[in-house]
């Protein structure tokens, strides 16, 4: 019983632990990303609430900020795909790049790579809280700083997932840089051979469903 | 038994097909005659801002022969002028009552010149001492005739070279007239597209005004390169537009309008389909409005028609609202001077209030003249309820009565709650009386974010005014806590390791 209870406040201590190491990895990258699993400081409960806050922050984002700045037609709008904008390229991305590394030294694994790509977007959520409060209080004159804080932002999260994927492959700058590059482009391979897959999976449910129909009107 | 299985499973496909076929294919089916755009450019249903109030043709008017292929209606100092192009004459009529119209002349021939009658006229303007202008395109020529119809002076061909240059296949036609307080004469001409013609009050051509830039990017020019030569005249072009019709308005602003929209006028913001010239023929018209000044945003194919909204005439009431005539679905869109769309209402068809092939456009007050040129028949419309309490609202707001034009537009609302511009309105109306907290509301529901920056700007810094103190205090203790709490830290930390405490 009593250990029971200590094993689960160890796990909140290493979790609550963790979380202060993503912080510390926003500011340390290249320290902080190399301890994220060389010495197994980031744990993947963190990655998926770094990934939680990110989304919700996305959706909050779209009914709390100021209408002068993000203003949709909420008849027209599906959350799923707001939820999509952000989970679906992550997963291309994960794979994508765990694909490609693996037949290059990386030594990251799948679960890896998500974890310190997640730990990578961390910056995104704080500043859009902190944006989505101070955008209440702005006219359309004080825009500018509204969108260059938020452009400069991605900016950081893109450089801070770079430098995560070099140090959890041990891949040096150059060859990070260039991975990085084919990661890219294994996305868009993946968009292709999904619009493919889907494409084809519609076109055999046509079928299927006129053949019934031809045999419904036969019968 | 088998039957039965064989009908449950067609109900299920059917039901599964029921699912598929997306509802609301058929969407508003019967629309209303007036109609309007709100912000997000869906098409919305609005009362009539106007009314026919008659249809009136020759026989009406009592003129032995029809109006044959009439091109210009237009309105100076109490007399409609119809020129009836086809007949070769100009028709004076004179309103007698709120929709009867009765003739005062028809004029077939002037005196004091050679060439004694009109050739095709297409346009009158009457200048502010009485005299009368007629573009006479088929004499080529524009007279300067006084009250009395005789011959003062002509302006001819513009002495220049450019226009010479091709001088075998230009025909120099003036089509659209306009006259300024100082008699000068602005033409649009067939097949001119360096603007408007300008002659000085003494007949000498002063050049072009206000040519459409020419738009072309580096892609056209690149692909210019390699395509062929069909391919260069199908691609967008390389030619300023050419106008069809002007109109100056009261403080001597010159509108334009092309029939012609370009690619880029669609689907830019900055549509340049309309255009207020000032005196150096530069572009001032507002386009504050949701969407871009080119008429009808969706170009279906209903009716046989397609493609975008063709203006071919357009004219400026007294409150600076300026209505576009679309020759190609017979629509008339209604622009207030921010370029918020007003009104848009019309059709084709043989109905009252409904046109073959208007042409021409002008007003009477707030009344308006529409003239349709193979029915040969000119459709007066007037204001109604709803129409009166827009242009009370717009007037009031101009005078600076805010508090009524707030009533106003409340009133417009209550007919309309689909209204925009109402909101707007109201916005407007209160930011003017410093009802800052509720001008934000009404410009939020409408997502005015330019006028909502206005009213937030005041109501923060009121904000701020109130609550200085407590800002001050807080602040105060945002900082002073912190220090205070690591000052004590300090102490405490110094009297614990200080020599004399340890024993």
């Amino acid at each position: 019983m009593a250990s029971k209870r200590s094993l689960r406040r160890k796990k909140l201590n290493k979790y609550k632990d963790s979380l202060k190491f993503a912080f510390y990895c926003c500011t340390h990258p290249i320290d902080g990303y190399w301890d994220l699993t060389h010495e197994k400081r980031g744990t993947m409960a963190v990655a998926n609430t770094i990934l939680f806050a990110t989304v919700l922050m996305r959706i909050l984002s779209l009914k709390y900020t100021s209408f002068i700045f993000i203003d949709i037609n909420w008849e027209e709008t599906n959350i799923l795909l707001y939820i999509g904008t952000i989970v679906f390229p992550l997963a291309l991305w994960v794979v994508g790049n765990w694909a490609l590394t693996t037949l290059a030294d990386g030594k990251g694994k799948l679960g890896q790579v998500y974890m310190a790509t997640c730990y990578g977007m961390l910056p995104y959520p704080i500043v859009q809280l902190f944006l989505m409060i101070f955008s209440n209080g702005v006219t359309v004159d004080e825009a500018g700083f509204y969108t260059t804080v938020g452009t400069i932002t991605l900016v950081y999260c893109a450089i801070l997932i770079i430098v995560a994927m070099g140090q959890i492959h041990e891949y040096r700058a150059g060859k990070n840089l260039l991975f990085t590059l084919f990661s890219i482009f294994a996305v868009l391979v993946e968009v292709f051979i999904l619009l493919l897959f889907f494409s084809m999976i519609s076109q055999g449910i046509a079928y299927i469903v006129s053949l019934v129909k031809e045999m419904l009107f036969r019968i | 038994m088998k039957k039965k299985f064989t009908k449950v499973i067609a109900l299920i496909l059917c039901t599964m097909l029921l699912a598929a076929v997306p509802f609301g294919v058929s969407a508003h089916a019967d629309s209303s005659y007036t109609y309007n755009y709100d912000y997000w450019g869906e098409f919305t249903d609005s009362p009539d801002a106007y009314a026919v109030g008659a249809v009136i043709t020759a026989a009406d008017l009592g003129i032995e022969t029809n109006f044959s292929k009439p091109q210009s209606i237009a309105e100076f100092y109490g007399v409609v002028y119809v020129c009836d192009t086809g007949n070769n004459r100009i028709v004076l009529l004179e309103r007698v009552s709120e929709t009867k119209f009765k003739v005062i002349k028809e004029v077939t021939e002037i005196t004091g010149t050679e060439i004694n009658t009109f050739n095709g006229p297409t346009d009158v303007a009457v200048s502010e001492d009485g005299n009368i202008f007629v573009a006479d395109k088929g004499n080529k020529r524009i007279l300067k005739l006084d009250s009395n119809w005789n011959y003062l002076m002509q302006f001819d061909k513009p002495d220049d070279a450019s226009l010479a240059d091709n001088s075998e296949n230009f025909d120099f036609a003036p089509s659209k007239i306009v006259v300024d307080t100082a008699e000068r004469v602005y033409c649009v001409g067939d097949n001119v597209n360096k603007g408007l013609i300008k002659y000085e009050n003494d007949g000498t051509f002063s050049g072009f005004v206000g040519a459409t830039p020419v738009t072309y990017n580096f892609w056209d020019w690149f692909w210019k390169h390699f395509a062929s030569q069909e391919q260069i005249e199908k691609m967008a072009n390389f030619v300023p537009t050419q106008y069809d019709n002007l109109y100056m308005d009261s403080e001597g602003f010159i509108y334009v309008c092309t029939s012609k929209p370009t690619e880029e006028d669609i689907k830019s913001e900055a549509s340049t389909v309309v255009r207020k010239l000032n005196l150096l023929g530069n572009d001032i018209l507002v386009r504050n409005g949701s969407y871009a000044i080119y008429g009808d945003l969706y170009m279906g194919t209903g009716g046989k028609k397609t493609g975008p909204s063709r203006f071919c005439d357009i004219t400026t009431l007294y409150n600076d609202i300026y209505i576009c005539l679309d020759r190609n679905r017979g629509r008339l869109f209604g622009y207030d001077d921010q370029g918020h769309l007003v009104f848009a209402f019309g059709g084709t068809g043989n109905m009252d209030g409904y046109f073959n092939s208007a042409v021409s456009i002008d007003h009477i007050g707030k009344d308006l003249l529409v003239l349709d040129e193979n029915d040969g028949a000119i459709t007066l419309f007037v204001t109604t309820e709803y129409g009166n309490l827009i242009y009370d609202a717009v007037d009031q707001f101009d005078l600076g009565e805010y508090d009524k034009a707030e009533a106003s537009w409340r009133k417009v609302m209550e007919l309309n709650g689909n209204y925009d511009l109402a909101y707007i309105g109201i916005g407007r109306s209160l930011l003017r009386q410093k009802k800052y907290e509720e001008a934000m509301e009404y410009f939020k529901l409408k997502h005015d974010a330019e006028n909502y920056s206005k009213a937030f700007k005041q109501y923060r810094k009121q904000w701020v005014e109130d609550h200085i103190v407590v800002i001050v205090v807080v602040i105060l203790i945002l900082f002073l806590v912190p220090m205070g709490i690591g000052r004590l830290k300090r102490v405490k930390h110094e009297i614990d390791t200080a020599d004399i405490f340890q024993l």
